[in-house]
């Protein structure tokens, strides 16, 4: 048997993007920097020789205006990919997400749709502080019209986004910085990974942990520790979070009648809420179940690390949530606290 | 002159049998009177080709018509029948008749404006031979998406026309309650975009001007930008006149009610032919209108339909 084929994140990211320019040639590149000798963390690089630069090609800084224009290529039949190297940039553009690529299609009666992917990096580490580190896709869960994906592992990185940009609606496409590094088992081939299907990533019978994203990492370090409790945890990633695979979580649910949602956001009206809402409608009457969100203290993310650590959910924090929503609220404990390599290693400057 | 003419008569009587039925309230929605600048649509879109594109604004109809969107279409989606452009979704706001190159208004100022840019980006990728006019007012020039689109455009030597309808008015502001410096033209040309002002309101003028414009932007030159001089004879948003509430006065109106293009053109074509094309207008419109009252509303399921494309 030949040894499974590993990727980065970042080239899965990458091989999606050139095997489908090259399969489509209206499929093209656009975003600040994505020509430049980093490439969008090597996500980009290379793509500007190969493709030239009427199809990969740096922006000028304007958000909102970039954005439009993307929309108005996709509405004549272009299939852009409009790149943010952090989505917090993006709070520039919702004039034209929301109240143009979400609606056209309605609005208009069916008669035009816009092919459009927004790839935005969530980032974290080496203190990102305020304004690069949100995770904002509920903002765009909340709108009709919308797709928003999230995938954490490198095979779902590539397949979602050929999925993406095959795909004739707007996609907001999440990546977390540190998953970048992530190395998975990815296809040479292209394939595609379906909307609205989640991805059963450890089986487990006593508990259900959904992360989203790189949360979906802390929770299988979560379900390690676990583990050695006698616990055993059930992990998912939902990779597709509008629309959602609700069916996959509450049927897991069904059987575990406990679930933690931890998010790479804030909890308040955010996509750990509406997971748990949406599992509570769908199992309502028939099985009673204990939850829980995790996610960003309710706080602006500071910039010294020592509070920065505070500030985001762990893997042993949620591996200590899980036992007490397990053994009952009454029980406690929590396993040693090991640093996330990723976030332990990462150094900037950016 | 004859299609100018049409042209021209044909918004003003549709938007007046509008205003007419308006009170009725079948038309339960707003509506954006294009009455007293009909002639920069006309003009404009008589310089375009059937192949080129344009988007708008809000107030759309004089646009859409003039571009040769289906006048059925447009009266059945004010009536929010499902017949209507967008089956009813859309409404006076947002009128669209893609195969006639019209794609849409926004209701919110400047919106359109970068899809137009981009719309032009897609033609010059493709290397077709479209040019694509954006059209929005005087307002939306301090959007700030107006100078990263211009910017844009520029930069790329995109085939994009620019055309600023300066009615004077952001609904009830007049420009120098908005902006420090009051001339657009000069935004545009510090983007590197030649631009030109069109005070006289004349649609002859218009024609010309942006003929030549749009040759040089189908040759590769780049972006051109107009602002056109006019007026809105109604109020910002519904039927009626508002030169009683007080924010403008009948006194200021006054030339551009006396420089009434639709009037004035037609007085230049022989009566004969006048009223042939007057009449042939009207019976088309009773015809959209009937057309409108008899089309039946959007079934309860279409609430659900069109979200997505599907394969």
């Amino acid at each position: 048997m030949q040894p499974q084929r590993t990727l980065t994140y970042s080239l899965a990211i990458r091989e999606a993007i050139e095997q489908e320019m090259a399969r489509d040639p209206s499929v093209f590149v656009m975003g600040q920097g994505v020509d430049d000798f980093k490439g969008m963390y090597g996500t980009t690089k290379g793509l500007v020789e190969r493709f030239g630069p009427d199809r990969v090609f740096d922006t000028p800084l304007a958000e909102e205006g970039m954005t439009g224009v993307a929309i108005g290529a996709a509405l004549a039949g272009m299939r852009p990919i409009h790149t943010h190297i952090r989505m917090d940039f993006m709070l520039l553009a919702m004039n034209q997400i929301v109240n143009v690529a979400a609606k056209s299609r309605y609005m208009y009666g069916g008669t035009v749709s816009v092919p459009l992917v927004i790839r935005s990096v969530i980032g974290r580490s080496w203190g990102q502080g305020a304004q690069h580190s949100q995770g904002l896709h509920a903002l765009f869960m909340h709108i009709p019209g919308l797709r928003v994906v999230a995938p954490t592992t490198p095979y779902d990185a590539k397949g979602c986004l050929i999925a993406s940009i095959r795909d004739d609606n707007p996609v907001i496409f999440v990546e977390h910085r540190m998953v970048h590094f992530q190395k998975g088992h990815v296809p040479e081939e292209p394939y595609t990974v379906p909307f609205g299907k989640a991805r059963l990533l450890s089986q487990g019978d006593d508990v259900t942990l959904v992360g989203i994203s790189h949360a979906a990492v802390e929770c299988m370090r979560a379900r390690a520790s676990l583990a050695e409790e006698g616990i055993s945890a059930e992990v998912i990633d939902p990779v597709s979070l509008s629309p959602l695979d609700v069916d996959t979580i509450a049927g897991s649910v069904a059987r575990t009648r406990s679930l933690i949602v931890v998010d790479t956001a804030w909890t308040c009206c955010g996509a750990s809420a509406e997971i748990i809402a949406a599992v509570g409608e769908r199992l309502r009457g028939s099985v009673a179940f204990r939850f829980q969100r995790m996610g960003f203290a309710p706080v602006v993310c500071p910039t010294t690390r020592k509070l920065e650590r505070l500030f985001y959910p762990t893997a042993s924090g949620i591996a200590s949530a899980a036992y007490s929503l397990v053994r009952g609220p009454d029980r406690s404990w929590a396993p040693n606290h090991v640093e996330a390599p990723e976030i332990f290693e990462f150094k900037g400057p950016f | 002159m004859e299609r100018l003419y049409r042209a021209l008569y044909r918004i003003r009587r549709v938007e007046e049998q509008v205003a007419e039925v308006y009170p009725s309230d079948k038309v339960m929605s707003p509506i954006h009177m294009s009455i007293g600048q009909e002639a920069v649509s006309v003009g404009v879109c008589e310089a375009l080709g059937p192949d080129d594109v344009v988007f708008g604004s809000y107030r759309c109809h004089a646009l859409y018509l003039a571009k040769g969107g289906d006048l059925k279409g447009m009266i059945a989606e004010l009536y929010g029948k499902a017949a209507g452009c967008a089956k009813g979704k859309a409404g006076s706001m947002h009128l669209i008749d893609a195969p006639a190159g019209m794609m849409g208004a926004s209701a919110v100022v400047g919106t359109t404006i970068p899809l137009a840019v981009g719309r032009a980006l897609a033609a010059k990728m493709r290397r077709e031979p479209t040019v694509v006019a954006s059209f929005f007012g005087d307002g939306a020039v301090e959007e700030g998406v107006f100078h990263e689109s211009l910017n844009f455009a520029a930069l790329k030597k995109l085939p994009a026309l620019f055309v600023c309808e300066n009615n004077l008015y952001a609904i009830h502001s007049r420009e120098r309650e908005r902006r420090a410096a009051s001339e657009i033209c000069s935004l545009a040309r510090s983007h590197g975009i030649p631009a030109q002002r069109l005070e006289g309101m004349d649609v002859l003028e218009i024609v010309k001007s942006v003929g030549e414009a749009v040759s040089r932007i189908r040759d590769g030159d780049g972006p051109r930008f107009f602002e056109v001089m006019c007026y809105r004879w109604r109020e910002h948003v519904g039927p009626n006149e508002d030169f009683h509430v007080g924010y403008r006065s009948r006194h200021e109106a006054q030339p551009w009610l006396e420089n009434d293009q639709v009037k004035l053109v037609g007085e230049r074509l022989p009566p004969d032919q006048r009223r042939r094309i007057e009449s042939e207008v009207e019976a088309e419109i009773r015809a959209a209108f009937a057309f409108a009252e008899a089309a039946p509303l959007p079934h309860e399921a279409e609430l659900y339909t069109d979200l997505f494309k599907e394969d």
